[in-house]
């Protein structure tokens, strides 16, 4: 095994590897193979059963079903998307999909900011009570309040409705604390200039704190994000009508539509719940791994 | 758990009326969603859990510890702790060290690193549900990727549906190939901030690469492993295990896949038992609660911050 030459990242908050150390020297330039194998059989490990998953969506029924398994498929077969569409109504999945993680997420995000600026930035007695109060929630596993939540909204009346599947989810403060977190560090003369020119909270909040804190905005936000599209178990609960189901509870209908699995079809539609948040991790993936790691390393 | 330093904020002189009213207001909604869907249910759960009722009933009758009685007497219960037990054991030891080796591995100057680490962080982002499903393709006992490979090498597949055994090791492979990316970003991160000179000094000292890694890397990396722990175990044992395990097994063949958390579920929403369901979830939370604080105050004796 070689011998590492460190990169320090200044910040350590983004893991993104920096290339601004120095050269290894001497015996450490040699080819580390084992370092590359490693990479390899990591690679291979992730992505092989996705791709063989994605090649069966464009199979035929006969190909998915031969012994040894074919990997490509005769010619791309995309009637099993199509018969995702025309089996379930997967139409009305990705449009309740989409409604309640705008909500969820876009109310989380708005919510959270309120609460960490008046956390940070307004004086109350209490608040060291409310800050701990927004803490231990964080170590309370949703599990534990599904029945009381479940009952709650049902006597509500709003068991398939938007309001049920998204209200309860906002009860989390992860975008709060680390809002909190962030707010500590802003330079307070800012805040004092904005006060001199005779901002109130609100306006300080939205166009003062929030516009510095931009970064951490969006990182929650895409966090949030993520995580509101593959809610399962509370939209499982709170949906029993088809035309109310998100995607993960509506995908589970193609599992059983014959009594016997169509694997080509059912894998279709898992290529089509995962490919957006595929995307939004393609394209903000820094942004991404800097919400998760602002969690980890807030303390 | 933090440590929370105390910045000067801006200071607002102003009457305390004023500061109550605008606090309140900002973060009111937030707290009240915290009372009205965590704090409130959480008492609830436990009053419901002194009853005896089924969901959707009005009905309901009081029986005191009749719950966690009945628990402790059902012959199901020993194999669905042991189940728990070790999918906890499994999915979070293995988590912690292969995303551990992972960071590492990540952490040397390989080219093509940067596409192996967002290849190994995708899963994480991925609905449960969705993978759950894709794995259980990959599994399939005849057609499968799974048993294809086997068989190229010339062995039998066991039946990952209908063996318990089997089937419990196939979910907590599927959750390890979920989560293993998350906690090897965050090693990283933690990684990447181990400031070189130390390393240096060592080397100059002559401590082999193992020795480096054990007495001044995995140190330092303390409060990551902690923080880890304690986020990777409540996670296997809340929603990240029940979306697999729903899509997989939906906790069978014969229990074999059935946790304490897939069991509240089934009892509360499929056979419909919510006052036992709500013991179930009370004990899971009382446990959850103990091992957490066990985690903090033994671990926090040797955690070394810097």
């Amino acid at each position: 095994m070689s011998v590492e030459t460190k990169t320090t990242s200044g910040s350590g908050r983004i893991p993104a590897p920096r290339p601004s150390g120095r050269e290894p020297r001497g015996p450490e330039r040699r080819v580390d193979v084992l370092g590359y194998a490693g990479l390899v059989v990591a690679a291979l490990v992730m992505v092989v059963p996705m791709l063989w998953v994605l090649l069966a969506s464009f199979k035929q029924r006969d190909e998915i079903y031969t012994i040894p398994a074919r990997w490509l498929p005769g010619a791309l077969h995309w009637q099993n998307y199509a018969d995702v569409f025309a089996t379930v109504p997967f139409a009305h999945f990705l449009l309740n999909s989409v409604i309640t993680t705008v909500l969820g997420a876009g109310l989380k995000v708005v919510l959270g900011l309120m609460c960490a600026y008046a956390l940070v930035f307004v004086e109350f007695p209490a608040k060291r009570i409310v800050f701990l109060l927004v803490l231990a929630a964080l170590m309370v596993p949703p599990q534990v309040t599904l029945i009381p939540n479940y009952t709650l909204i049902a006597q509500l009346g709003w068991l398939n409705s938007y309001q049920g599947i998204v209200l309860p989810g906002l009860a989390s403060s992860l975008g709060t604390f680390l809002f909190r977190q962030h707010f500590q560090t802003l330079p307070v003369s800012v805040l004092e200039a904005a006060t001199l020119d005779g901002a109130g909270h609100w306006r300080r909040l939205w166009q003062f704190v929030v516009p510095l804190s931009a970064p951490t905005v969006s990182a929650v936000a895409l966090v949030s994000v993520v995580s509101e599209w593959n809610q399962y178990l509370w939209p499982l609960l709170v949906t029993d009508r088809a035309d109310m189901m998100t995607l993960p509870v509506g995908l589970t209908l193609l599992q059983n539509n014959d009594g016997i699995t169509n694997w080509g079809v059912l894998m279709a539609g898992t290529v089509l719940v995962m490919l957006p948040v595929l995307l939004v991790f393609l394209f903000f993936q820094r942004r991404l791994v800097a919400g998760l790691a602002a969690g980890a390393l807030a303390n | 758990m933090t440590t929370l330093h105390q910045v000067p904020a801006a200071r607002h002189r102003r009457t305390p009326w004023t500061s109550w009213g605008t606090f309140l207001l900002l973060a009111g909604p937030n707290v009240a969603l915290l009372v009205l869907f965590v704090y409130k249910p959480l008492v609830q759960n436990v009053q419901y859990s002194l009853l005896h009722w089924n969901l959707g009933s009005d009905r309901a009758t009081p029986v005191g510890l009749q719950n966690y009685v009945n628990y402790f007497q059902d012959p199901r219960t020993p194999s669905v702790l042991l189940t728990t037990l070790v999918f906890a054991v499994v999915t979070v030891g293995g988590c912690m060290a292969l995303g551990l080796a992972t960071a590492r591995l990540l952490d040397r100057r390989l080219r093509g690193r940067t596409f192996v680490r967002a290849v190994v962080f995708a899963p994480y982002v991925l609905s449960g549900v969705a993978v759950g499903m894709c794995w259980l393709f990959v599994f399939d006992p005849q057609y499968g990727l799974v048993s294809g490979l086997l068989r190229a090498v010339g062995i039998a597949s066991p039946n990952w549906y209908n063996d318990p055994d089997w089937a419990l090791a196939m979910v907590c492979i599927v959750y390890l190939w979920k989560y293993v990316g998350y906690v090897a970003i965050i090693y990283l991160a933690a990684l990447q901030s181990v400031p070189a000179d130390l390393l240096e000094a060592a080397q100059i000292d002559g401590a082999s690469p193992l020795r480096q890694f054990w007495s001044i890397v995995f140190p330092l990396l303390s409060p990551t492993t902690f923080f880890l722990g304690v986020t990777v175990f409540i996670e296997s044992n809340a929603g990240g295990s029940f979306d697999i395990i729903r899509a997989m097994t939906k906790g069978g063949p014969l229990e074999g896949t059935t946790t304490m958390v897939y069991q509240v579920y089934q009892e509360a929403f499929v056979d419909g038992s919510a006052g036992y369901a709500s013991a179930i979830a009370t004990l899971l939370f009382l446990a959850l609660l103990v091992v957490t604080v066990v985690q903090m105050v033994v671990v926090e004796r040797k955690v070394h911050y810097r």
